[in-house]
């Protein structure tokens, strides 16, 4: 075997605590390597051209780069070999830079420890055999999960495009927390203006499926077919009957229902439909709150229905589907602010979170659009608005910054001063934090043209005051003193936290998540929408706090993640995977049990049972190699004696 | 009277080490939120709100803060430390400054220093703390007679300032013999007992 060896310099990455030279000196002294060098920066364009006109020249018929992590450049310099017409894997990686240069400054120890790591992919590499990849074919359809503003806009792209889209809602209706919102930063145009038509978009298309009041169940499969099963939650409704008119919520006698799309400001009916724009339009029962339901009689809804669209007995169903790819769109929750005492944890009526202010500005809200206060129905004059409640606290927990409560706080004081022209407004904040276009000079406009009082600092405490009102004690660290204000309402723009079940779905999805629950991408600066999952995209606040155009912006990306996927009839699959000796195998079934993927089947050979590799699905992570107990299973790439000769080359003296 | 601070002068990066290595706090956590200052009940007779002295810390600026009135009005009620949203014991570090202006000598105000050692005194004495003996310790200390003497008969009539000392079961040796420990540390590394 004739093996070319390089040892990137990386600027001074490397070269700055080894001795690349003299790497590149003792490699040549190892058997089968022919030719060695120290080039400054291998990933580059002439770095890249020095290795081709190497096997062109010196024959070479296997390559290793001791560089960086292979996590960013295996795939640049399997292409750079392949293009010299090597097989992709006989090229083989060392990491001297993470692993070397960047942990140590010993000139010396480095030196020695970067020859090792080299001579371990030699050694590597003097064991390695061609592996083609295998082609498949690729389901053209793609699962959206969340149909609030990014999934939506996830679903019309990959839908415009020309492929299926199944979006899944949890909720009864689409739309997410957009729908919820009265008006936009920074333009204050209506929520529901913008998102409307986008949802009846989705209704209409011909190419989107919509499952509302669903969940994904389980998800198995790989990159280009995966199975999906989807819960469809009991609505209690025929929603192929339903016709949306409403006569139901109208008679339904049982009208102390907690108004979820209302954020709890208002009651609603135990059948509803959540709002008059909701999609799909349709009834759904409560089946906490229905008389039917929980005691049996009443039957109401069942009797006014015209269309006899009401089913009392109504169970889950699992729908199965096939999809190529699946785009996580799941948004976020408010965290529960009760935890903060110093705000009456939820004990005083006039204390609110900025989401239940935006349901009483909304037209479509409990009040038809007018500010009240919850307690007593009352105009609010004095009105203060608390940021960071649940945000930058590391506290409870919370140490990330909410991304877009200094907007929408700003928006809100602007619409408080729209709605009420004689109140006051008053903002305790910490940081401003406005870096969009145009968003610093909204907040501005908040406090130059209405008015609205900032103060730089936090409050302290809030109570009732006994005459109906609420004092609030805070700080301006600028002025370096205590204020006190009496206050009408108290609106606290309350943090964000991933959404209720993200980890649970994201082990479904096999995507890796942070410790607060939002989804990890690929790469945070050159991988935003992929996850380490091949096929599985993200979009929006699901992947960390973002706000409306920054949603979309990640939904459209999503969309044409998935459709340059799908560009391909058929893709490959990475010959990295296990690979069974079926003379060895003695279908002890250890392997069937152990596979996380479920890619291991059982079969026969010549009448003896026998285990085999479902090899689309095979993720080669390597668990079945080392429980088989024959040694009979061995993963392609990394089998027993390729990892031997590595330890051999290391454990020499 | 606000003259410029010379940080290249003024800020002193040993007092933030010594700081947070006797807290134990990471005073580089603190993002001057206000928390602290905003819930600090002792906050109208400060010179300096807590959250600047936290600030004064954070730049080492050990005369200032060690020279100021607050760290003595501070009450020790650790609402602030309760408030933090980055988990630091400000309590803590208003403690620790206030044993560093004591170790150099610099007690801005000495009626609170003269009040706590009155009350100290009666706790080495009887175990526990005693009122009245306290009052009267501090008035000869300081020579504040009638400070709050109108609040007395209130206070008697609710039992608030009993005449007899309450002696826990233990007797007072025990406690005698913490003060003692301490007295012997504090002569060995040079504080004010």
């Amino acid at each position: 075997m004739r093996i070319g060896v390089f040892i990137c310099h990386c600027g001074s990455n490397i070269a700055g605590t080894v001795d690349c030279a003299k790497v590149a000196a003792i490699a040549r002294s190892w058997p089968d390597v022919v030719y060695a060098v120290d080039p400054m920066y291998t990933c580059a364009e002439p770095g890249q051209a020095a290795i081709e006109a190497a096997i062109h020249e010196h024959k070479l018929d296997g390559v290793v780069v001791a560089s960086c992590s292979p996590r960013m450049h295996e795939p640049t310099f399997r292409r750079t070999v392949e293009r010299a017409g090597l097989n992709r894997y006989m090229f083989e990686m060392a990491n001297i830079r993470e692993h070397v240069s960047w942990i140590g400054k010993d000139m010396e120890a480095n030196t020695n420890k970067a020859a090792e790591l080299v001579r371990l992919a030699v050694e590597k590499l003097r064991h390695d055999v061609p592996l083609t990849a295998k082609q498949f074919d690729v389901t053209k359809r793609v699962l959206v999960i969340g149909g609030g503003v990014a999934g939506i806009q996830a679903a019309l792209d990959c839908a415009e495009g020309g492929v299926p889209v199944v979006l899944v809602e949890r909720e009864a209706t689409i739309g997410g927390k957009m729908a919820k919102l009265d008006k936009t930063f920074p333009t204050v145009d209506c929520s529901a203006c913008i998102l409307g038509p986008k949802m009846v978009d989705v209704a209409q298309h011909p190419n989107i499926t919509l499952y509302a009041c669903a969940e994904v169940e389980e998800v198995s499969g790989y990159v280009g077919n995966f199975t999906v099963k989807i819960r469809k939650r009991a609505t209690y409704v025929d929603w192929n009957k339903c016709t949306g008119c409403g006569a139901c919520t109208e008679k339904c006698p049982s009208k102390k229902t907690p108004d979820a799309f209302n954020e709890a400001t208002g009651t609603t009916t135990a059948i509803t439909i959540a709002f008059p724009q909701a999609i799909p339009k349709k009834a759904v029962i409560n089946p906490q709150y229905c008389r039917q339901l929980t005691k049996g009689k009443c039957g109401v809804c069942a009797k006014i229905c015209p269309t006899g669209a009401i089913m009392y007995d109504m169970q889950d169903e699992i729908v199965t589907e096939e999809v190529g790819s699946i785009v996580a769109a799941t948004g976020y929750d408010l965290m529960d602010w009760t935890v903060y005492k110093e705000y009456g944890g939820g004990t005083y009526p006039d204390v609110i979170t900025s989401l239940q202010y935006e349901r009483l500005m909304s037209a479509s809200g409990p009040t038809g659009g007018h500010i009240v206060r919850p307690s007593d129905g009352r105009e609010p004059k004095n009105i203060v608005f608390v940021q960071c409640v649940g945000s930058r606290d590391k506290s409870v927990g919370r140490p990330y910054c909410s991304g877009f409560c200094c907007m929408y706080t700003a928006k809100q004081a602007i619409l408080t001063k729209d709605h009420i022209p004689d109140s006051q407004s008053y903002v305790f904040y910490m940081d401003i934090r406005a870096p969009g276009k145009m968003y610093d000079e909204f907040t501005r406009r908040a406090m130059e043209e209405y008015g609205t009082e900032y103060i730089r600092g936090r409050v302290s405490h809030i109570y009732p005051d006994g005459n109906g009102r609420l004092t609030v004690m805070g700080v301006d660290t600028l002025l370096g003193r205590q204020v006190e204000i009496k206050a009408d309402l108290v609106v606290l723009a309350v943090g964000i936290e991933a959404s209720r079940g993200a980890p649970q779905l994201a082990e479904k999805l096999r995507i890796s998540y942070d410790n607060h629950g939002f989804f990890m991408e690929s790469h945070v600066k050159l991988k935003p929408v992929e996850t380490n999952t091949a096929g599985v995209f993200l979009a929006g606040v699901c992947q960390g706090a973002k706000d409306i155009p920054a949603s979309v912006a990640q939904g459209s990306a999503a969309a044409a993640k998935v459709l340059g996927l799908f560009a391909k009839d058929k893709l490959e699959s990475d010959p990295q995977i296990a690979q069974v000796d079926i003379q060895r195998c003695v279908a002890c079934g250890k392997c069937l049990r152990c596979c996380p993927f479920g890619a291991i089947k059982g079969t026969e050979f010549r009448g003896e049972p026998k285990v085999q590799v479902i090899e689309t699905v095979c993720q080669g992570c390597g668990l079945c190699t080392s429980t088989c107990p024959q040694g009979a299973i061995q993963l392609q790439h990394s089998t027993d004696n390729q990892i031997l000769a590595e330890v051999n080359a290391l454990c020499q003296c | 009277m606000n003259d410029h601070i010379d940080l290249n002068r003024l800020r002193d990066p040993s007092f933030i080490a010594a700081v947070e290595a006797q807290s134990g706090q990471n005073v580089s956590t603190c993002y001057q939120c206000g928390n602290c200052t905003a819930g600090c009940p002792a906050g109208f007779a400060y010179d300096m709100p807590v959250s600047q002295i936290m600030r004064g810390v954070q730049l080492g600026l050990r005369d200032s803060v060690l020279h100021s009135r607050s760290i003595w009005m501070c009450l020790s009620c650790s609402t602030c430390s309760q408030r933090c949203p980055n988990n630091i014991d400000v309590a803590a570090v208003m403690e620790t400054l206030r044993h560093m202006a004591r170790k150099a000598g610099y007690v801005t105000v000495p009626k609170m220093e003269k009040f706590w050692l009155s009350f100290l005194n009666t706790v080495r004495l009887f175990g526990r703390s005693h009122e009245i003996g306290t009052m009267a310790l501090y008035m000869m200390r300081s020579l504040r007679v009638f400070t709050d003497v109108d609040l007395a008969p209130t206070a008697i009539a609710k039992g608030k300032l009993g005449l007899l000392p309450h002696i826990p079961p233990g007797g007072a040796k025990p406690v005698a013999r913490i003060f003692q420990r301490y007295k012997e540390r504090a002569r060995r590394e040079g504080v004010r007992p």
